[in-house]
């Protein structure tokens, strides 16, 4: 193997072993950051003696060992430090004791170890985008510069965010442990909020000329599947995966070969992912095996479902659609929510139907500049052929959406529209 | 990024001998780190040649052979497809694989985004082009 072959497999091992050393390490020294820097040491160590070692058989084992070696080497230190200043040398033994047998991690404690770190790095102490940077840092093995990339910030506003929220996690005292009883779903919440957002910001970027930057779908993906094997009897974290597995399906099929958005009932549906499409399906019926209250996220899931069981659009199932629709407004009031039962409405009950209930969204100050409601609308009132009132909604629509691409695809359908006479 | 990784069969696989336990639960093992880490998207076992069977195609003609084939290291015993950032990541994950004596693995990248357009021949554009007008037509009588 070469220098630069070996450099890139311990790139490679640190991805998959990352998280699970940041976690074992945090639960000896009980700090993300702390423990983030004693397992960047033992990468650094890593790459100083594998080029010529050779990379061990195990290299999980042998990054944990050494990060955990100096882990407890570093919280004795300041044990003994606090001992000289602390009457009480039995307690200094005891937490001796327990570092020590902290070496030797069995399975559910890798498990627990994760989970920690998860909901930590999630805490709802951090702001979102603060949530979001640490998770794909601490849990996604991504670099500060992959995390720039992905959400086209530069690496220093990145860099900055991420200490800013380790301090803060350091200094507001969070305790370093996993949400018990009803904390647990508050905090549960947090987390799938943060892997949802990172799919989102991978499947249709909102600002910037690209719709799509992948990589981060298959880390949200593989992040939600993780939580999934962490969490097997939490019906929301199946549904959330089934909902990225689904909508994940798509993306072959989302744009033309220029790049223009394809909308979903004129898809090629033989480019969509049917492994995809399965394991989304699986994931549901374990969501809905789980909880038969279904909660937003596997409501979502199951709307998406419908569109991915039709083979073709005419056989969408719409009345189902509108059905979830009606206990996803139930669950989760939102005049998104709402615009998009809209659509399926015109869908399942014609145009004029549909415009009613878009219409009684026009006061909706959360969507005052959201710019799918006049889309949605215009598409209507042409289909009711009343051109002039649709052509100016589609006009309205481009003016407020910031993604390019959008704004191009509703020019165009404002100039579709014929003239009248 | 996706990749299939291609168990090739040997003489034990080809007669249908079960694997020895203790190599049938470090597979176990592996399979649960490739789904617990969620790399995992599918994993499958061939059952031996000697139950399947070949197609060849010529001109209309269909040519059935059956199995059992002979050139049992070409033949595919098994499959992951499996979702890596890289290369290299997919064979960090594969070197964990529980195999031995010499058994082979192949790794195959899955083409992503494959560009269809060129290749779309003129009637199926025309079918979806149909399709679209339908659902709009429909839209309109409503």
């Amino acid at each position: 193997m070469t220098a630069s072959d070996t450099h890139r497999a311990i790139e490679a091992v640190w991805r998959i072993e990352s998280a699970r050393l940041i976690a074992g390490v945090a639960r000896v020294v009980r700090d993300v950051g702390v423990a983030e820097e004693l397992a960047h040491d033992a990468l650094v160590a890593a790459l100083e003696q594998w080029p010529a070692s050779g990379i061990p058989r195990n290299p999980g084992a042998w990054l944990m060992t050494t990060a955990k070696r100096r882990a407890v080497d570093l919280v004795r230190r300041n044990v003994r430090l606090e001992a000289r200043q602390d009457a009480l040398g039995r307690d200094f033994i005891e937490r001796q004791d327990a570092t020590t047998a902290d070496f030797d991690a069995v399975e559910e404690d890798v498990s627990d170890d994760l989970l920690r770190l998860v909901f930590t790095a999630c805490h709802p102490v951090l702001s979102a985008d603060a949530r979001v940077a640490l998770t794909l840092r601490l849990l996604g093995g991504l670099t500060t510069a992959e995390i720039a990339r992905a959400f086209l910030a530069p690496e220093s506003t990145i860099a900055q965010r991420i200490v800013r929220a380790k301090r803060t996690l350091a200094e507001s005292g969070v305790p370093y442990e996993v949400p018990t009883g009803d904390d647990l779903h508050a905090r549960l919440g947090s987390v799938l909020e943060v892997i949802y957002l990172v799919f989102n910001e991978g499947y249709a970027a909102t600002s910037g000329e690209d719709w799509m930057r992948t990589g981060l779908c298959e880390d949200a993906l593989r992040l939600g599947r993780i939580l999934a094997g962490l969490m097997p009897r939490e019906a929301e974290v199946h549904g959330l995966v089934a909902l990225m597995e689904i909508q994940a399906s798509r993306m072959r099929a989302r744009t033309t070969r220029s790049g223009e958005p394809v909308l979903l009932l004129d898809q090629n549906r033989a480019r969509w992912d049917h492994l995809l499409i399965q394991r989304g399906l699986a994931a549901l019926a374990r969501a809905e095996a789980l909880d038969a209250e279904r909660g937003p996220y596997t409501l979502q899931a199951a709307i998406a479902a419908c569109h991915a069981r039709a083979r073709t659009a005419e056989e969408t199932d719409w009345a189902r659609i509108v059905a979830t629709y009606d206990e996803l407004a139930r669950r989760m009031p939102s005049p998104v929510v709402a615009l998009n039962r809209a659509v399926a409405v015109s869908m399942a009950e014609g145009p004029a139907a549909g415009l009613r209930e878009a219409d009684a969204l026009l006061d909706e100050p959360a969507l005052g500049t959201y710019h799918l409601l006049p889309s949605v609308r215009g598409d209507l009132l042409a289909k009711l052929g009343r051109s002039e009132e649709a052509r100016a909604e589609f006009t309205r629509a481009a003016a407020m959406t910031r993604n390019a691409r959008e704004r191009d695809l509703l020019l165009a359908r404002a100039s579709d529209i014929p003239p009248p006479g | 990024m996706r990749f299939m990784a291609i168990v090739k069969e040997d003489q034990a696989s080809e007669a249908g001998t079960p694997p020895p336990p203790e190599l049938f639960e470090a597979m176990t093992t592996f399979n649960e780190e490739l789904v617990k880490a969620g790399v995992m998207l599918a994993g499958e076992g061939l059952l031996p040649s000697s139950q399947g069977l070949r197609i060849k195609y010529d001109g209309a003609d269909r040519t059935i052979i059956d199995g059992p084939f002979a050139e049992t290291k070409e033949l595919i015993a098994g499959f992951w497809i499996l979702q890596a950032k890289s290369r290299d990541e997919v064979i960090e994950w594969m070197k964990r694989a529980p195999f031995d004596g010499g058994t082979e693995i192949e790794i195959r990248q899955i083409a992503e985004f494959e560009d269809f357009g060129d290749a779309l021949p003129e009637s199926v554009i025309e079918r979806e082009t149909q399709m679209r007008a339908t659902l709009e037509e429909r839209a309109r009588q409503q």
